[in-house]
């Protein structure tokens, strides 16, 4: 069952929407058992994630968040590394933002603050991925555990510096001074007036996300360094034999891998919340994982999944109000089954879809 | 010796998709022989063995041991059967002794006590009756290659084997290593066990076997007594026709060194000393093969000389550029950019991206070069005419650069290699096992181009196992034994003399 | 002095406390990794089992209904994982998570639809819950100076599955180095062809840890909801079975190593909770989240080499198919 006997229709369309429908399916299933109506709870989603202008709003604005965390997972899986650590290297990143926008926003307008916070949102990401990787590269400490091991980490370390260091002073919330004008992304409706998207906090970040997949695009499959990372997580011992230097593609590799996580921030801090709290990431690092899966580790791919999970979060918001019965934990279950029937039994169509699309006569092969 | 069949195959095939790795075959292998079957990589030989020992399946066909039919679909049943196999690639777990090793799977109780020292007492008895001495608490990783085979060996007949299959079992011996197993392999002829022995060496066939089959491209040609047949004879079986390697070409014409290696010695990851105090020049102009056993320090000289090893010592001049090893490792890229290309010896491995498309391969290790680059970015156009040029060139099969390279065949796959290495016009080319897997209709295409290659002035290191082909293709002979180099011919020498070299026979040290 | 070494064995008892449900997932992965098949869903099938335990304990009033609720659930997603990683050859980090996502989402679904309390299971009953065993002669003792603590409070007063964690280390030291099973599990973790090759399935194999693995998870997660706990809540594991992980790497995959890394790792937890607020002679007041940290970075530490190194098992993570030679 070699892979690459199947068109890529196939491949790239066939078996995704296969796996998703698998997905749903059982989702509805899931629907069924609490005694709801799998149908009624489709519609009410749809509806809610794009039927008013609000609703599509919403829907972007998570999907913004989905972008980044999509695409970090997804570069670091073409040099075939499990980045599974956007959870910390978003909540870090959310460091570098806070700091650019308290340090700026009661001087400048926002479009000077944003670049900042941009580059402090991928430095700290970066920098909070740079040791699983300098580990990994230097020592083959596994990045999968060593990048889980940061999210705890990560978290420990902001709760601290939240409650410790960067609180409101005479404040108990841990979290920081609610930013100025100048340290606020203008949120959409701002910037045009033929679409209204209500009181949703969809912001410049999107436009940012966007950029980030055409750029991600460029870098892997139009450049050397894209070459070298592809070839390395291909076959790690031809990129050596072809001159490649593993460390430097390991560590280049995470640190825009989590450079992409901590961008997630923006959307977040400057987009949204326009202050550093905790928790503000809530799993949205580890959705990237389903999102870079389903989209295949393609921008393209992971625009749509990002959209589609973006539906999820805002129609599955407006569907527990409408049947409470139906709480946002189904979304949390939807995602799990994505990102087991994308991801870990990717497999299961794919013998049968190969029976069926190989024809009978294959390119001959030495027989050994 | 008994005229009964220990095991008869009858009209046995077995595809894999469109290949036909088994067509009809018979094979019948008497009680207590020494059984060879020969055939080329890829002939369906490992194939037979795997089907033989409950791997796969035959898709049609009959099996019968000791003249009754069986049927034998996983190991345990041919263990069962008293069917014992010794893979190329040693099943063995290295972090466990060699009693461990030997008992996983027959370990005789639940509670691991209750086996043990019976194992420990069949294990002295074995050693003592088949002069397989090993230490049975011994951390098996740590043993050298030929005493991990022993505990393979060791593992079939503690399961009660009458039948022996090893498959390629000289492949990773050093030749005192060989003798040894070859020794073992007639005491236990003499105590009533029958071996299947599968090798592509005819050498090794001459050597050991009462009888021999010969398999071609999935087939099985002939079945000769080892008594009434010669090399010459198999040879042509194998390969079909009578002359293989003849290649025509002009005597050489050296001209100035292009590759000047001194005193290299390297060792390996487990701190075995691989490459031992190495010295050789390569001229322009000329092709000095080395000829050895597999697996005696020739592919970690040519990945040290391609600067993908790290070297303890040494100091290697190419084109007029000096490297002292001792003080820099020096980087494949580095090295590729004072003149040297590189073919290696696997290409799966290392020589190509299998799930990348042709005129992505055709660049590999040239992806920095100025020519494929428009600032940032890669020049699309530049690589993929680059790769059509070499199609047209090599006659690469399917025309199409935008192939995943894993659609083509072996002797395809080793064309865009060769391009891609030949055509950045190299002075010095390193070229390992160039024909492996390939062809015959390849194979000479090959050779005539590095022929040309050397014609035009270039020089050519070649690394092969197969003896003829060094001897048709080289220009000078070095023969390495045991990480060193043991002896320089003319190809023109006898093949016994360069054999008795390889196998380290003759003292001379050069 | 003396207040000082009652402070010292409250500490220690709440370390045995803490430390119990990590030893137990620790364990549960250590059988896991050992055939082979990594394990990042120790948290979701203790999550998992937590809610089926604490669902079943209260329905039934039983305990040990509950705990076999519990390591049903476990053992369920435990073969979801070993359906996806053995016959399916999926990778095995993603199958984990979809796993932990899996046990977050439903429990706290589940939970909210049948029993209406945000999440959580309403309290247990009486003997819906696993009571502290007082050992034998634990009162008469209770009073000698030094020992009587030592086994009045350390010892003695824990629930069962205390007893049970500790207990599974030697036998699972016995039943990895002295049996056959142990044998073959160790050899299919390293190399599975060589199981092949022997005549040993390494399908039946690798599903026999992980349903091993699904047992342990299922205790340590009824541990939460019926021992330690009256009842379940939402993600009351809260991170426990990644910790047990890193205990695991901690261990290098060894069993009474595991018992001392999940003791350490418990300890820490202990005194993070003993000493939140108080301040440390010299040091002054440590931040408690260091301590909850500390496991990790300890694990980092090591991973990086410093302490050792942490080698896992050769084919850990390697889904096994035949090759075509």
């Amino acid at each position: 069952m070699s892979a690459g006997q199947l068109p890529r229709w196939v491949d790239y369309g066939l078996i995704p929407l296969l796996n998703l429908a698998a997905a749903f399916l059982v989702s509805g299933l899931v629907v069924l058992l609490i005694g709801e109506n799998p149908l009624e709870a489709v519609e009410i989603l749809l509806w809610g994630s794009l039927g008013f202008g609000e609703g599509v709003g919403f829907t972007l604005f998570y999907a913004t968040n989905f972008i980044f965390t999509g695409l970090a997972v997804a570069v670091a899986f073409h040099a075939g590394l499990f980045n599974i650590g956007g959870e910390g290297q978003a909540y870090v990143g959310g460091l570098g933002v806070a700091l650019a926008c308290l340090a700026l926003d009661q001087y400048v307008p926002w479009w000077v603050t944003m670049p900042v916070a941009v580059i402090g949102a991928a430095l700290m990401g970066a920098a909070w991925a740079f040791i699983p990787a300098w580990l990994q590269a230097k020592r083959g400490s596994h990045v999968v555990i060593t990048t889980i091991m940061f999210n705890f980490i990560a978290s420990s370390l902001m709760v601290y510096l939240l409650v410790n260091v960067m609180a409101k002073p005479g404040s108990m919330q841990p979290e920081t001074r609610t930013f100025e004008e100048g340290g606020r992304l203008p949120f959409l409706n701002d910037l045009q007036s033929w679409f209204d998207f209500g009181t949703a906090p969809v912001n410049l970040s999107l436009i940012i996300a966007l950029i980030a997949c055409v750029l991600v695009w460029v870098v892997i499959w139009r450049t050397r360094l894209g070459y070298e990372i592809r070839s390395f997580g291909a076959n790690a011992t031809a990129a050596v034999y072809a001159g490649m230097l593993p460390v430097r593609i390991i560590i280049v590799t995470m640190l825009i891998s989590g450079g992409l996580s901590g961008m997630m921030a923006l959307n977040e801090i400057m987009g949204s919340q326009h202050r550093l709290l905790i928790e503000f990431v809530a799993g949205y690092g580890f959705v990237g994982i389903a999102v870079a899966l389903m989209g295949r580790a393609h921008p393209v791919g992971i625009v749509l999944a990002a959209i589609l999970f973006g539906m999820l979060y805002q129609g599955g918001a407006e569907l527990s109000f409408e049947k409470p019965a139906i709480t946002r934990d189904m979304i949390v279950v939807i995602q799990g089954l994505v990102i087991l029937f994308a991801g870990a039994l990717e497999n299961l169509f794919r013998p049968a879809l190969v029976r069926i699309f190989t024809p009978s006569r294959v390119p001959a092969v030495q027989a050994g | 010796m008994t005229e009964t069949a220990a095991i008869e195959l009858r009209g046995v095939n077995k595809s894999f998709g469109a290949v036909h790795a088994n067509k009809d075959i018979d094979l019948l292998v008497k009680k207590g022989t020494i059984h060879g079957i020969i055939g080329e990589n890829g002939a369906g030989k490992s194939t037979l063995m795997s089907i033989l020992y409950g791997f796969y399946q035959a898709d049609s066909g009959s099996i019968h041991v000791d003249g009754v039919e069986v049927k034998i679909s996983d190991s345990r049943q041919a263990i069962g059967l008293g069917i014992g196999m010794v893979h190329q690639h040693f099943m063995l777990v290295e972090s466990f002794t060699v009693l461990e090793n030997v008992i996983l799977g027959a370990e005789g109780g639940a509670r691991l006590a209750d086996g043990t020292q019976r194992a420990r007492e069949e294990l002295y008895r074995l050693e003592q009756d088949y002069e397989l001495k090993v230490d049975p608490d011994a951390i098996v990783g740590e043993l050298a290659v030929g005493l991990q085979q022993r505990v393979e060996i060791l593992k079939a007949l503690f399961r009660g084997a009458e039948i022996l299959i090893l498959d390629e079992p000289t492949g990773v011996l050093t030749p005192s290593e060989a003798d040894h197993l070859f020794k073992i392999l007639n005491v236990l002829k003499d105590q009533g066990k029958t071996v299947l022995l599968i090798t592509h060496k005819l050498r090794e066939i001459m050597a050991i076997t009462d009888e021999v089959s010969v398999m071609r491209r999935g087939e099985m040609v002939a079945t000769r007594k080892t008594a009434d047949t010669s090399m010459s004879e198999l040879a042509e079986l194998m390969v079909g026709r009578s002359v293989l390697l003849e290649v025509e070409k002009t005597p050489a014409q050296p001209k100035q060194t292009v590759l000047d290696v001194q005193n290299l010695r390297v060792t390996d990851s487990r701190g075995v000393r691989v490459v031992k105090d190495v010295s050789l020049q390569v001229k322009a102009g000329e092709i000095v093969g080395i000829a050895g056993v597999s697996g005696n320090g020739q592919s970690e000289l040519l990945e040290t000389l391609a600067g993908i090893r790290k070297a303890d010592h040494g100091i290697i001049t190419l084109a007029g550029n000096t490297l002292d090893l001792t003080k820099v490792s020096p980087d494949p890229a580095e090295i590729r950019g004072m003149g040297l290309g590189h073919v290696p010896e696997d290409r799966h491995r290392m020589g190509l991206i299998n799930s990348f498309s042709e005129y992505e391969n055709a660049i590999l290790g040239y992806h920095q070069s100025e020519q494929y680059s428009n600032g940032w970015l890669l020049d699309r156009s530049a690589i993929k005419q680059e790769a059509r040029d070499a199609i047209e060139k090599y006659d690469i099969r399917p025309p199409n650069p935008d192939l995943k390279t894993a659609n083509f065949s072996g002797g395809n796959q080793q064309k865009i290699v060769l391009a891609r290495e030949i055509e950045r016009d190299p002075e010095v080319l390193l070229v390992g096992q160039p024909t492996r897997g390939v062809d015959i209709g390849a194979i000479e295409f090959i050779h005539k181009r590095l022929i040309e290659l050397r014609d035009q002035g270039k020089g050519i290191l070649l690394v092969s196992v197969e003896l003829d082909e060094i001897r048709s293709l080289a220009d000078r002979i070095i023969v390495m034994f045991d990480g060193a180099i043991v002896g320089e011919r003319e190809p023109g020498a006898d093949e016994t003399e360069l054999g008795l070299l390889m196998a380290g026979v003759e003292g001379e040290r050069a | 002095m003396f207040e000082n070494f009652q402070t010292l064995i409250l500490i220690l008892d709440s370390t045995v406390r803490l430390s119990t449900p990590l030893l137990l997932a620790c364990l549960a992965g250590l059988y896991s990794e050992r055939s082979g098949i990594v394990d990042i869903g120790l948290e979701g099938k203790m999550l998992g089992a937590a809610f089926g335990a604490g669902a079943i304990a209260y329905l039934t009033g039983n305990a040990w209904l509950g705990l076999l609720g519990g390591i049903g659930v476990a053992i369920l997603l435990a073969l979801l994982h070993g359906y996806a990683s053995i016959t399916n050859r999926g990778n095995q980090i993603v199958s984990g998570v979809a796993i932990n996502f899996l046990a977050i989402g439903l429990t706290a679904l589940l939970g909210q639809s049948w029993f209406h309390q945000g999440g959580r299971t309403p309290p247990l009953p009486k003997g819906g819950r696993f009571q502290d065993i007082v050992l034998p002669g634990a009162e008469a003792v209770k009073d000698v100076p030094f020992l009587g603590p030592i086994y009045y409070e350390l010892l003695s007063g824990h629930n069962i599955l205390v007893y049970v964690a500790f207990a599974a280390v030697p036998l699972t030291w016995w039943v990895l180095f002295r049996t056959r099973f142990g044998l073959r599990l160790r050899a299919v973790g390293e190399n599975p062809a060589a199981v092949d090759t022997a005549g040993i399935s390494v399908i039946l194999l690798r599903y026999r840890a992980v349903i091993i693995c699904g047992i342990l998870t299922g205790i340590a997660g009824s541990y939460l909801s019926i021992a330690q706990s009256s009842g379940f809540i939402k993600d009351m594991t809260a991170g426990k079975g990644y910790i047990a992980l890193a205990a695991l790497i901690f261990a290098k995959w060894k069993p009474v190593n595991a018992m001392f890394a999940c003791l350490l790792f418990g300890f820490l937890d202990a005194i993070a909770i003993r000493l939140q607020g108080q301040a440390l002679p010299l040091i002054g007041e440590v931040p408690v989240q260091f301590f909850q940290a500390l496991p990790y970075i300890l694990t980092v530490i090591l991973l990086a080499g410093f302490i050792g190194k942490a080698i896992p098992p050769k084919a850990s993570g390697v889904p096994y198919l035949k090759e075509r030679t």
